[in-house]
């Protein structure tokens, strides 16, 4: 939202993906994405390989939010969990807050009840480091300095250069 | 809302392209992306109609370089600008940091284009923002058309406040780059103010 952010720290990163690659293992699902409402990419792990990623994360919130939106039509909250089953790999997505996603690829190496039943796990764990980080973003200023503070409207010339 | 990623020395920012449909939103990314060195873009993606109208949104996302050591990445959006796709157009300005609003120039879209920008207005608010304190610009597109309105009796209407505007023409590319640098710039400096 306009006059928000949401700020990652290192040590976040750390332990987000310290529970994703857990999870890679424990699902033995192929990769895991971490979005956010607004389609950016926060978190990967797993066999990325030559997945467009960036067009995923957009994708996905896109898909979230248009299924939430479905959802208030027949008078429920949200689905929170929706599985899209292909003829080799899968996507399994839940929601682990209102802003944050989680998206799981697999293939028949695992299966859709293991998956289910790790993510579930995983959900809780995720749920808390992403509420702590809250937290922090509503009072960034403690936390050393935005590197957008001093800015200069030359720094923003040399974007448009090439 | 922008992403600032310190793990990755990242920093993501949100602008969204309005108007009434066919105004020229989706000819905008076109040009962009068009005229964008590969190494800074990645794949254009359009979720649309058999007639090539927006259905849900088309999406662009570009990394023109680094500010400070951070890699500064733009996510262009458009929204579908056909009236009764408003439950789509709510869901992209979700996390926006700003707006360009694509005005159709052809005397006959006038009115479509109040509805819009009023329906922006609304849009916005309902998630809590103002338009007027979000960075913003105003594009006069398909000045190329013999129907076009003067552009004082456009701005009466719709800039009244004489916010940072241009003319364009967007399938040939006028006017593009001028109104995503402006937005752009815009954006960074609304960043700037936030992280004071
Ligand atoms: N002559 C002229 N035609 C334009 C201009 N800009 C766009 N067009 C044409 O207008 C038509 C609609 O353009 P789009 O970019 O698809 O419009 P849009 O705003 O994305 O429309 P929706 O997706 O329905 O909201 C296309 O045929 C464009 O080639 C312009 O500046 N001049
Ligand atoms: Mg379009």
């Amino acid at each position: 939202m306009h006059g928000q952010q949401l700020l990652l720290y290192e040590e976040d990163h750390r332990s987000v993906q310290a529970v994703i690659r857990q999870l890679i293992r424990d699902a033995d699902a192929l990769a895991i994405f971490v979005v956010d409402m607004n389609g950016q990419l926060v978190a990967e792990a797993g066999e990325v390989g030559d997945i467009d990623t960036i067009s995923l994360a957009s994708l996905c919130a896109g898909c979230v939010a248009a299924t939430a939106g479905l959802a208030r039509l027949v008078g429920e909250n949200d689905f929170p969990v929706h599985f899209h089953q292909g003829r080799r790999a899968s996507l399994h997505i839940t929601r682990i807050t209102p802003q944050m996603i989680l998206a799981v690829i697999f293939d028949d190496r695992s299966s859709l009840g293991l998956v289910r039943l790790r993510v579930r796990k995983a959900v809780g764990g995720l749920a808390r480091i992403f509420e702590t980080l809250r937290k922090k973003t509503e009072r960034p200023r403690a936390f050393g300095n935005s590197p957008f503070a001093d800015i200069t409207d030359e720094d923003i010339d040399n974007l448009f250069s090439n | 809302m922008s992403f600032i990623n310190y793990s990755a020395r990242e920093i993501n920012c949100k602008i969204v392209y309005y108007g009434p449909g066919l105004c020229g939103k989706t000819t905008n990314l076109q040009w962009i992306y068009k005229r964008t060195n590969p190494k800074l873009k990645g794949k254009m993606i359009s979720l649309a109609t058999e007639t090539e109208r927006t259905l849900f949104f088309d999406f662009l996302p570009l990394a023109l370089g680094t500010i400070r050591g951070f890699q500064t990445r733009f996510h262009l959006y458009t929204v579908p600008g056909q009236v009764f796709y408003n439950a789509s157009r709510k869901l992209i300005l979700k996390g926006c940091d700003g707006v360009v609003f694509v005005a159709d120039s052809q005397a006959e879209r006038m009115e479509a284009n109040v509805e819009s920008l009023e329906n922006l207005r609304v849009n916005l608010d309902a998630q809590g923002i103002e338009l007027a304190t979000t960075p913003f610009i105003m594009q006069y597109n398909k000045r190329d058309l013999p129907n076009a309105a003067p552009i004082d009796e456009m701005r009466a209407l719709l800039n009244p406040r004489q916010l940072t505007e241009f003319e364009a023409c967007a399938p040939n590319g006028g006017g593009v780059f001028e109104t995503l640098k402006a937005v752009a710039r815009e954006v960074l400096h609304d960043l700037k103010q936030m992280s004071r």
